[in-house]
């Protein structure tokens, strides 16, 4: 029943991580491209979670805890970068 | 594993997984930049909440051990996920919107994206209706 189940949600968030690689390819503005990456980050810490409930084990947490650190710092400097025109004044 | 663990598990399972993709399909559908932000910022971590909470049951059933590490996760994500919105939310505002076409707020001071700063430090020159030229090169503040 789990394994159904996992099987179920690692198809859903492929499908939206596709969805959001199609944002990023189309999307028309630099907003939408950095909502999109911030997202797939997002959708990249469930996948793990899901592979470490897959595989058993709990080494996962701590990749996917750096995925979220990594994806954050990137998105709000990638901002300030795009607001200020420099990360560090 | 007991069969309400099991239950429990894939009940969350599901749910996180119609949300992630609730998300993302939003992220596609919704018509204009503010509208697409609501979606995968909320659904996206309501589907990541899901996944870890099937997590952490999933582990206390099969390993009896209970694991803070997904505590740790969501406690972040819930913590930044607002902040990254809103930074979003002002590239969006600052790069594309002119102050003039938002609706007026209620308060008289206006809104405070475009009067905190001040001119002279965080509005850029309207209207950049195209991208910016070269932002490495606006050294002026």
């Amino acid at each position: 029943m789990i394994t159904s189940a996992l099987i179920f949600a690692f198809a859903c968030f492929s499908i939206g991580l596709l969805l959001n690689l199609w944002r990023v390819i189309v999307g028309p503005q630099k907003s939408d491209r950095i909502l999109a990456l911030d997202t797939m980050v997002v959708n990249a810490i469930a996948l793990l979670i899901l592979l470490g409930i897959w595989l058993g084990t709990g080494i996962f947490f701590e990749v996917s805890m750096l995925f979220a650190l990594v994806g954050f710092v990137s998105t709000v400097s990638y901002c300030r970068f795009l607001l200020r025109g420099d990360i560090i004044e | 594993m007991p069969l309400w663990a099991e239950i429990t598990v894939t009940v969350f399972l599901v749910i996180a997984g119609v949300f992630g993709l609730v998300g993302s399909y939003g992220l596609v559908r919704l018509p204009d930049p503010m509208t697409r932000l609501h979606a995968p910022t909320k659904a996206t971590t309501l589907g990541v909440g899901g996944v870890l909470i099937a997590s952490m049951i999933y582990f206390f059933a099969a390993e009896g051990r209970i694991s803070a590490h997904e505590l740790l996760i969501a406690i972040f994500l819930f913590l930044t996920s607002p902040i990254t919105a809103l930074f979003i939310a002002k590239v969006h505002l600052h790069l594309r919107e002119k102050p003039e076409n938002l609706p007026t707020p209620r308060e008289a001071a206006g809104w405070a994206s475009y009067t905190a700063s001040g001119p002279a430090r965080g509005v850029r020159d309207f209207p950049p209706q195209d991208e910016p030229a070269s932002p490495v090169a606006d050294t002026s503040h």
